[in-house]
């Protein structure tokens, strides 16, 4: 199936071009960080996960959320996902790549890496999350690859793909919960030791994702014609309304706790991020920013008339991604470590540097996904699959 | 044809296995070669300590102390935040932020604390190392091995105490590479370290360098023999440790 | 045969560069072992020259474990002699100079250990 992605228009190979080189330059910056270290970054001795570790995050959750689209699909025969679960896959793929590849980064001796596998340790949650993210990526590079072969050659999935689809979809959960568990363990991190944090986290991915998905396929169809039809739309429409009502009653939750029991410690974090601590606000514009944008989302969600209007949704879509973004990508990282284990407050802001990083980062990541969706909808088009048969 | 391609399936893995294993069967070749335990070691079953803040209690006393051993570590001095500490000095409310009093003793509010790691009797930074590059000894000391450490960081976000440092940068940057102690390594960029408890010394017979340059003032010894000194004064005087609720059973008491 | 022509000039230039490190030394002198600066104070190491010769690196890693995780730092060697397991308080208190002892053989072989990164050969530090 390959050789779809190496035959395409100017414009794809264009775009290919422009990633490779962003790629490129970025990765310059890259080996900057190897040669001098994370001296390079923002992160300091009372912060020393930043913003990589955010990012991966954040993404873990894209890649868990596919699992919002195979579970009706395989598990309750949702036909109307027909069109959609491979791109859901695929979009599973490259967000584990870029994990991965944020992980990667931001270790201080990356060409010791394999020492995990090496001096295996399962006592800690990070060995657990490496072999629960490679195995996911695995899981959907076998089934994704496996259902589309088939597909071209017009013939049913073969049988023992079936128990491996039921086990990726609990796959998903673990990949999230997992990583939860990353921060919900730590003793004296106040933000990060709630029992929720699991749940919140799948709620973020479950909203978060699938409307990064639909906005990526607004992409696709604008330029492959490929559309996943406006029922599936409008189911996995509801599935992101649900989960975001989830992901905003469970923070609230997380408010109660703390300024119920007006516990310090508790409180401290909230405080830091929505009015600022010792002085340090650096977070608060962005988290009433976000606030904003998830209540607004909210707001344009529930009621049936402004969920299905169409010329809306890439708005609505658009500022859920970003408020999901700045609580599990910018801050929920930072206020973990604010106060530090002192008391007191340590400025931490991203470099440049980490930023240009990142960039390489997503860049690589929407390489992965330009070529796996260039091969998905070839083989759409092949098949005359384009849109679905209701439309 | 399928016997014979399976005899020479056999033979190859046989051969690969026997590849594998020739290296360390020439490690092997030096005979009746071990290692043992240095006679001169100081044994413990728990080490810990016992700071008097009575008596060491200022910026300079502090200071004195974490400079001899941050020399006799090869610990650079770094001005910024992204500094390296073995030994450090602070306040009463950042070292003790849980137990905090209003109106505390004016005596007290100046106080300067000597930090350092804890040596959890069960220590989150071990719990969380996912390539047991931190670890904890058969004495409860918490120890590092620098060659396996990946740079994570993982431990300094698990450990409560702060006590934990990254090197950002080659620390030889910021070390007088004429004035180091030859009989101690120093760090390479990437890796976390902290205060090792002197296992160097201990392993010649000698103690931690804070408490000789204490004269006194910090006392050290195995907490799980009532005879040590240590346990002496833990009888005596009234001790504190940092944020005892959270389970992880530091071994540094302060006398308050 | 399909694409004969493009399959051959294929090979060939893959044949070309697995051999240029050959191509590359052509009609250089002949390799000659390195000559390592012995230490004049001591007749024996800790093991047999040959030993050392071919497991020093083995060596060192077990002694690294061993001195660092299993805290066993007194080294008993093949003839029952006892040694200090230490890289800087043993090793390079007979190799005083790094440069012409390791450095001559790494070299030669294209190995860079990283050793130095963290323990400190005698003479950078003057």
């Amino acid at each position: 199936m390959l050789e779809k992605a190496l035959k395409g228009s100017p414009r794809y190979w264009g775009w290919i071009l422009f990633l490779i080189i962003v790629i490129g330059l970025c990765s310059l910056v890259y080996i900057n960080q190897l040669i001098h270290g994370l001296t390079v970054t923002g992160m300091s001795r009372d912060i020393s996960w930043g913003f990589y570790i955010a990012q991966f995050t954040y993404l873990v959750g894209v890649a868990a959320s596919g699992v919002m689209i195979a579970l009706p699909f395989y598990l309750h025969n949702y036909e109307k996902y027909r069109g959609l679960v491979i791109m859901g896959e695929f979009l599973a793929i490259s967000a584990v790549v870029m994990s991965l590849c944020f992980v990667l980064v931001d270790i201080g001796q990356p060409q010791r890496a394999m020492n995990m596998i090496l001096h295996p340790t399962p006592n800690s949650m990070l060995f657990w999350d490496m072999v629960v993210l490679c195995g996911y990526l695995a899981l959907n590079v076998l089934i994704g690859w496996t259902c589309l072969e088939s597909e071209r050659q017009r013939v049913h999935p073969p049988k023992w793909i079936k128990p491996i689809i039921y086990l990726s979809v609990v796959w998903g959960f673990a990949i999230h919960t997992v990583t939860a568990f990353l921060y919900a363990g730590l003793p004296s991190r106040h933000y990060w030791l709630s029992a929720i944090v699991a749940a919140r986290f799948l709620a973020a991915a479950f909203c978060a994702g699938p409307a990064l998905l639909l906005l990526i396929l607004y992409v696709v169809r604008k330029l492959t014609g490929y559309y996943q039809g406006d029922a599936a739309t409008k189911t996995l429409t509801k599935t992101i309304t649900y989960a975001m009502c989830v992901n905003v009653f469970f923070f609230m939750l997380e408010l109660f706790t703390a300024f119920y029991s007006n516990i310090p410690g508790h409180m401290e974090p909230m405080v830091f991020l929505f009015s600022g601590l010792e002085g340090n606000t650096s977070l608060v514009g962005w988290m009433w920013a976000a606030a904003a944008c998830c209540i607004l989302s909210i707001i344009l969600l529930v009621p049936p008339k402004l969920r299905d209007n169409k010329s809306l949704l890439p708005f609505t879509l658009v500022i859920l991604v970003f408020g999901t973004w700045v609580d599990k990508g910018m801050s929920f990282v930072t206020a973990g470590f604010t106060p530090n284990a002192f008391n007191t407050v340590t400025p931490y802001w991203p470099t440049s540097s980490e930023i240009a990083v990142s960039v390489m980062i997503w860049s690589i990541g929407a390489l992965v996904l330009t070529i796996l969706y260039k091969i998905a909808t070839d083989i759409k088009r092949d098949l005359s699959e384009l849109t679905p048969e209701d439309e | 044809m399928k016997q014979s391609r399976r005899n020479f399936l056999k033979f190859a893995g046989i051969s690969a296995a026997g590849l594998c294993l020739t290296p360390a069967a020439g490690a092997l070749a030096s005979g009746k070669a071990h290692p043992i335990v240095n006679k001169a070691h100081l044994k413990a079953k728990r080490w810990a300590m016992v700071i008097d803040t009575r008596k060491l209690n200022t910026k300079e006393q502090i200071e004195k102390l974490a400079d001899a051993c941050h020399h006799w570590h090869n610990v650079p001095k770094i001005p910024t935040n992204q500094d390296i500490k073995w030994l450090w000095d602070a306040s009463y409310s950042e070292s003790f932020p849980e137990q905090e009093n209003n109106h505390m003793a004016e005596e007290l509010e100046e106080r300067r604390f000597p930090l350092l790691c804890n040596h959890c009797e069960h220590p989150p930074c071990v719990r969380v190392c996912p390539t047991k590059a931190t670890f904890q000894r058969a004495d409860h000391i918490v120890a590092m091995d620098y060659h396996r450490c990946i740079g994570c960081r993982y431990c300094m976000a698990a450990c409560p105490f702060g006590a934990r440092s990254f090197n950002f940068m080659d620390p030889r940057l910021h070390l007088d590479m004429d004035n180091l102690n030859m009989k101690f390594p120093t760090r390479m960029r990437g890796v976390v370290e902290k205060c090792n408890f002197c296992v160097e010394k201990l392993a010649e017979g000698e103690l931690p360098v804070c408490v000789t340059k204490s004269e006194g003032a910090i006392v050290f010894g195995d907490l799980t023999d009532p005879n040590s000194p240590v346990r002496e004064v833990l009888r005596k005087d009234f001790t504190i440790r940092r944020k005892p609720e959270l389970g992880t059973e530091p071994g540094v008491y302060y006398i308050i | 045969m399909h694409y004969g022509g493009k399959i051959i000039a294929g090979l060939v230039i893959f044949l070309a560069l697995v051999s240029l490190p050959f191509w590359f030394n052509l009609g250089s002198a002949a390799y000659k072992q390195p000559q390592v600066e012995l230490p004049k104070n001591e007749k024996n190491c800790i093991e047999s020259k040959e030993y050392m010769r071919a497991h020093h690196m083995q060596l060192l890693n077990e002694w690294r474990d061993w001195a660092l995780r299993d805290g066993e730092r007194t080294y008993i060697n093949s003839k029952g002699k006892e040694f200090t397991i230490s890289l800087q308080k043993t090793c390079l208190r007979c190799h005083t100079s790094k440069e012409k002892f390791c450095d001559k053989c790494h070299q030669d072989a294209g190995v860079t250990p990283y050793c130095w990164d963290c323990h400190v050969p005698p003479k950078e530090a003057k």
